[in-house]
């Protein structure tokens, strides 16, 4: 029998989303079955870290994340919404190609979110360089 | 064939509450990846499931999904139904148009969910509830030559 309830989601109770403060970025992990109520937890939990701690950006790394659907998208925009209203840009890192492929499909293409293809380029996308002495024009 | 479908009974689930979508989608993804579903066909269905689950938490207000995978001879494929005892739906032309939307969602659960699959029936009587079908087929690559 497939599907007994109880030994499976990963995520459930006490599954908590990584958080880190890397200077004034903050690094939000997301992995693997994300449920609705902890999505909008998420969403409110970010926003008052930005407030609390003044961050200027935060990344958003979804390379752990299988599936997108328009709950989840919707929750990532408004958070990047909510951000840039707290003076924080949001960069969402990672996307896997089958979900980039699918939210296009759905007519989820999250306007108004920066994008990067990793963490690292997300930090660089939001002026934290690893030091590699480039300076500004 | 000789994959006879041993796993492939058909599977009901229930659909009430958040943890329970998050459990629709991995048994979905388990199945359409059992039937040979590719990375992307995969993530397509899954992510139709997970959009047609929360309607029937939201709006059906809880219900079940029957999962059964089909074998159309040299095609295989998995058929969802997403029932409730809600409701209903009164317009389905305009539950079915991007951008509207009942329940502060983006509207794009119902139309979205149509894009992501191959087949796609709604079934819906006023005040005694809905049922929307999908079903997906495993694209079927041709068989390499056997080497001999």
């Amino acid at each position: 029998m497939t599907g007994i309830a109880g030994h499976g989601p990963v995520g459930g109770h006490g599954f908590t989303v990584p958080v880190l403060q890397l200077g004034d970025v903050l690094l939000v992990t997301l992995q693997g079955e994300l449920h609705d109520g902890m999505a909008e937890q998420l969403q409110q939990d970010i926003t008052a870290r930005i407030s609390h701690s003044r961050v200027t950006g935060v990344v958003i790394d979804i390379s752990g994340v299988e599936i997108v659907d328009s709950f989840l998208g919707r929750v990532l925009a408004e958070i990047a919404a909510g951000a840039k209203l707290l003076a924080a840009r949001t960069v969402l890192a990672g996307m896997r190609p089958a979900v980039a492929i699918t939210l296009v499909e759905l007519g989820l293409t999250l306007p108004g979110l920066w994008t990067a293809l990793d963490v690292e380029r997300a930090m660089e996308l939001l002026g934290v360089t690893t030091r590699r002495g480039e300076g500004s024009p | 064939m000789m994959q006879a479908s041993r796993h492939a009974g058909p599977a009901s689930l229930p659909i009430g509450s958040d943890a329970d979508l998050a459990w629709v989608r991995q048994q979905v993804r388990q199945a359409a990846a059992e039937l040979g579903f590719g990375l992307v066909q995969q993530t397509k269905l899954v992510t139709a499931a997970s959009e047609l689950a929360r309607n029937t938490l939201v709006h059906g207000g809880g219900g079940h999904v029957q999962i059964t995978p089909l074998d159309a001879g040299s095609s295989r494929g998995l058929r969802l139904a997403f029932v409730d005892t809600g409701p209903g739906i009164r317009d389905l032309d305009q539950a079915l148009t991007d951008g509207y939307t009942s329940g502060g969602g983006l509207g794009l659960g119902l139309s979205g969910a149509k894009r992501l699959v191959q087949e796609f029936e709604v079934d819906s009587r006023p005040g005694e509830g809905t049922t929307v079908t999908v079903t997906a087929w495993a694209t079927v690559v041709p068989p390499s030559r056997t080497v001999p």
